[in-house]
C-alpha cells in the first residue's frame, strides 16, 4: 500500500456538532489526504470514460441519505399491528418491505423475531454486511473490530456494554451475515402500547432494537 | 430430525465466506436458501457456478467449549454447500 | 475476526464526510454496472492485511479496494490514475479546493 503520501489528518477537527448531533468528520476545509485525492481522480476518470456521471453519483448519495432506521421502524410497527403482515415479514422480509413501498433493491432480507425467551442480534464477522437498503448506513461500532470479534463469542458481555442485560433464561441467537442474506430483528412489542397508533409505535422502534443491541423504547 | 452438518476444516488462502471460527464445527441446518453464485470464483473475476446456500445453527458450546458464556446460546451463519459434510 | 479478543465496543458515532459518501456511491454504481463484484471488493480489503485495519479508516480501505478492482477490470490504467492524482493534488490544500478544480488534462 502506498502509505508514504498518506496524511491521516485529524478526523475530529471541528468544534461542535452536526444537525444530527454527531461530531463532524474532516471534510472540505481540512488538509487533503492521499485517499481523498484518489477518490477525486477515480471519480473524474469514471465520468470521463462514461461509466457514470456527476448527477448519478449525487443521486446515489441522495438515495443513501434518504434511507434511515425510520424505514425499518415503519416495517416493525406494521408487523406489530397487522398479524398477516407479520407472517409475510417472517416468510419473506424483502417482499414485505417492498409491499410497504421501500425500494430495497436486490436486498435479500430475513427477519428474525424476538420472543419471550429468545433474543436475536446481528453481526457480520467477515466484513460489515448490514441491511443498508432498509436501515441506511451502519453505525461505526457495527463495523468495529471489537463488535465483530466479540459478539459471536461473548454476546452477553457485548450487549451489556450497550446497557442490555438479558436474563440467563433468555436464549441469545447471534446471526452472522456471512453470505448473501441480510438480517433485521423484529423486536417484541413493548407492554402498555395497546392504545398506540402504528405511527406512534414506529417512534418506539430504535435502530439498535432492529440490530438486536437494544430494545424498543417504552411509552412515556 | 434436523440435518446435521459439519463445516470443512480446511484452511486455504484467498477470499472465502466461511468464517474460521466455524470450521470443523457441527451444526444443524436451520433453513435452505437456494442456489447462489460461488463467491470464491466471483472474488477473482471468474464465471461463478451456483452453490446451494444454507443457514446453519451452531451452539456456543459447540463453537467455544468451556469458554462459552451460556452453551445453549447459538450462532446462525450462511454456509455454502461445498463447505458442508452431512453427518 | 469472529471470536478474537478485542477491547470494549466504542459507541461514539460520526457523520460521514462528502468524500466518504462519494466512495460509497462509486462502489454501488460500479458494482451495479458489472465492473466488479462485492466479493472482489472484499477480497482486496482482506488482502490489505491486518495492518490496514489499524492504519486506515473504513472508507480509506474502501477507496483503495474500489480502485484496485477498477484497475483489474481495465476501466482505467495505473498511468491514467497516477497522472490524474498528480493533477488533483496540485489544485489546492483542501478537499474542497481539489474536488472543485477542473482537470487541466
Amino acid at each position: 500500500m502506498p502509505h508514504d503520501h498518506h496524511d491521516h489528518g485529524t478526523p475530529h477537527s471541528h468544534e461542535g456538532m452536526s444537525p444530527s448531533g454527531h461530531p463532524y468528520r474532516a471534510d472540505n476545509d481540512t488538509a487533503l489526504t492521499y485517499w481523498q485525492v484518489m477518490e477525486i481522480a477515480m471519480r473524474e476518470l469514471l465520468i470521463e470514460k462514461g461509466v457514470t456521471t456527476s448527477a448519478e453519483v449525487q443521486a446515489q448519495i441522495d438515495v443513501m441519505d434518504s434511507r434511515s432506521p425510520a424505514n425499518g421502524a415503519a416495517v416493525i410497527a406494521r408487523a406489530w399491528t397487522d398479524p398477516d403482515f407479520r407472517q409475510r415479514l417472517l416468510e419473506n422480509a424483502s417482499d414485505a418491505s417492498r409491499e410497504m413501498g421501500f425500494d430495497i433493491g436486490p436486498l435479500q432480507l430475513i427477519a428474525v423475531e424476538n420472543t419471550a425467551d429468545t433474543h436475536n442480534v446481528i453481526v457480520c464477522t467477515l466484513c460489515s454486511c448490514y441491511p443498508r437498503n432498509l436501515l441506511g448506513l451502519p453505525p461505526d461500532w457495527y463495523k468495529s473490530r471489537a463488535y465483530r470479534s466479540r459478539l459471536v463469542k461473548t454476546p452477553r458481555a457485548v450487549l451489556g456494554e450497550f446497557g442490555l442485560n438479558l436474563p440467563d433464561s433468555t436464549t441469545i441467537r447471534v446471526h452472522d451475515s456471512t453470505a448473501d442474506m441480510r438480517y433485521i430483528v423484529l423486536p417484541a412489542r413493548p407492554a402498555g402500547t395497546d392504545d398506540l397508533t402504528e405511527e406512534q409505535l414506529a417512534r418506539l422502534v430504535t435502530r439498535d432494537s432492529m440490530i438486536g443491541t437494544g430494545l424498543p423504547r417504552t411509552p412515556e | 430430525m434436523p440435518d446435521r452438518v459439519r463445516v470443512r476444516a480446511m484452511m486455504p488462502p484467498g477470499h472465502l465466506r466461511t468464517p474460521s471460527y466455524l470450521r470443523g464445527k457441527t451444526g444443524v441446518i436451520e433453513r435452505e436458501l437456494g442456489p447462489f453464485p460461488n463467491p470464491e470464483q466471483l472474488a477473482y473475476r471468474q464465471p461463478a457456478g451456483k452453490q446451494p446456500l444454507y443457514r446453519v445453527r451452531f451452539t456456543m458450546g459447540e463453537i467455544w467449549g468451556d469458554a462459552a458464556e451460556r452453551p445453549e446460546d447459538t450462532v446462525d451463519a450462511e454456509i455454502y454447500g461445498h463447505w458442508l459434510e452431512r453427518l | 475476526m469472529g471470536g478474537r479478543d478485542a477491547g470494549p465496543v466504542d459507541l461514539s458515532q460520526h457523520d460521514f464526510a462528502l468524500w466518504e459518501k462519494r466512495v460509497d456511491a462509486l462502489m454501488v454504481i460500479c458494482s451495479s454496472k458489472g465492473h466488479f463484484t462485492v466479493d472482489g471488493l472484499r477480497r482486496v480489503l482482506e488482502d490489505m492485511g491486518e495492518d490496514a485495519f489499524e492504519t486506515m479508516t473504513y472508507y480509506e480501505r474502501w477507496v483503495a479496494s474500489v480502485n484496485q478492482n477498477l484497475l483489474e477490470a481495465g476501466v482505467y490504467s495505473i498511468e491514467e490514475l497516477g497522472r490524474r492524482m498528480e493533477q488533483v493534488a496540485r489544485r489546492g490544500a483542501t478537499y474542497g479546493e481539489a474536488a472543485e478544480g477542473t482537470a487541466d488534462a
